[in-house]
């Protein structure tokens, strides 16, 4: 379902934010790409359904512009690190804070997912356990309009 | 009619494997609606409670993430640590192993949508356990942001 909070078309905030490395990850590197911004947990049953089908995402739609981001909200980053080997997570994840989910309007329940247009700008917000379906035909759309936003006479 | 001996192994195998199976996939244990309809409360009766100034009021225990928590919680209850881990349930035994059994607590948690919160049925199940009868699980459909927050009932924010 789509949820109240942070609105679709505003700016997606900026955050910089540790990786699995202790890498500052800056969100705003990304921009010209179509992001999509997962808050999830080790502990949650849906958010980790989700991850195998976003590893086969990120592999499909990489080459084309997507690139996916995982926001942890574990309370630490040991279980993360086993879960980012054991599920042969394919895409960068960062440690997730309460100050970042207070940007995004409040992470208050996971999964939530954003996703963010190559101009920046929040294109989708879905929470809860999402189709996959759903995410990829937002993807699509997301990088077919950003392409032909590149060539205004098309 | 009993099963030919040479058969049985089998069928222990089988049950064990499909136990082991249950297990992993969260399938026994940790799923919150197997707590019985009778030990829950919804959000407004806890509201309704905590308002009205007769009521008992209770010892309330977040038992989720502390990323959630210090986003918004309900006043006046206590940050226990996710009790689908063992350190979590640890803390949660220690924290109410001194109380009178028959104090009045509400757990609750709010991470997802209920049928996948890993954190409430433990934490229900280790109270049991102790012997507390008093015991009310927060019903949270989806999660507290849209059941709690968005409904305008109190919040209360950090550690």
């Amino acid at each position: 379902m789509r949820g109240k909070g942070i609105a679709e078309q505003s700016l997606a905030p900026d955050f910089s934010l540790p990786d699995l490395t202790g890498q500052k990850l800056d969100l705003s590197s990304y921009r010209g790409k179509v992001v999509l911004l997962d808050f999830w947990a080790t502990w949650c049953d849906a958010c980790r359904d989700e991850i195998p089908h976003f590893v086969e995402l990120q592999n499909k739609y990489g080459g084309q512009g997507l690139q996916i981001i995982g926001v942890s909200m574990d309370d630490g980053p040991e279980p993360v690190r086993d879960f980012y080997q054991r599920f042969k997570m394919n895409y960068p994840v960062v440690m997730g804070n309460a100050k970042t989910g207070e940007l995004y309007g409040g992470v208050l329940g996971l999964p939530i997912a954003f996703l963010i247009g190559r101009d920046g700008r929040i294109s989708a917000k879905r929470i809860g356990a999402t189709d996959i379906s759903v995410f990829e035909k937002e993807i699509k759309d997301a990088l077919q309009s950003a392409a032909a936003s590149s060539y205004p006479g098309s | 009619m009993s099963l030919p001996i040479k058969f049985r192994p089998i069928l222990l195998i089988f049950i064990f494997g499909a136990v082991a199976i249950a297990l992993t996939s969260g399938v026994l244990g940790y799923q919150a609606s197997l707590i019985p309809a009778s030990r829950l409360i919804k959000p407004d009766e806890l509201v309704k409670i905590l308002q009205s100034p007769k009521s008992e009021k209770p010892l309330m225990i977040q038992v989720g993430s502390h990323v959630l928590y210090t986003q918004a919680h309900i006043p006046g209850s206590e940050y226990i640590g996710p009790a689908s881990s063992e350190t979590g349930l640890q803390s949660l035994r220690k924290r109410v192993e001194s109380l009178p059994r028959s104090k009045f607590i509400v757990l609750y948690c709010g991470c997802c949508p209920w049928s996948h919160c890993p954190n409430v049925k433990p934490a229900d199940d280790a109270l049991h356990a102790m012997g507390f009868t008093n015991v009310k699980i927060l019903y949270i459909a989806d999660n507290f942001g849209a059941d709690w927050v968005e409904k305008g009932y109190p919040v209360g924010k950090g550690d």
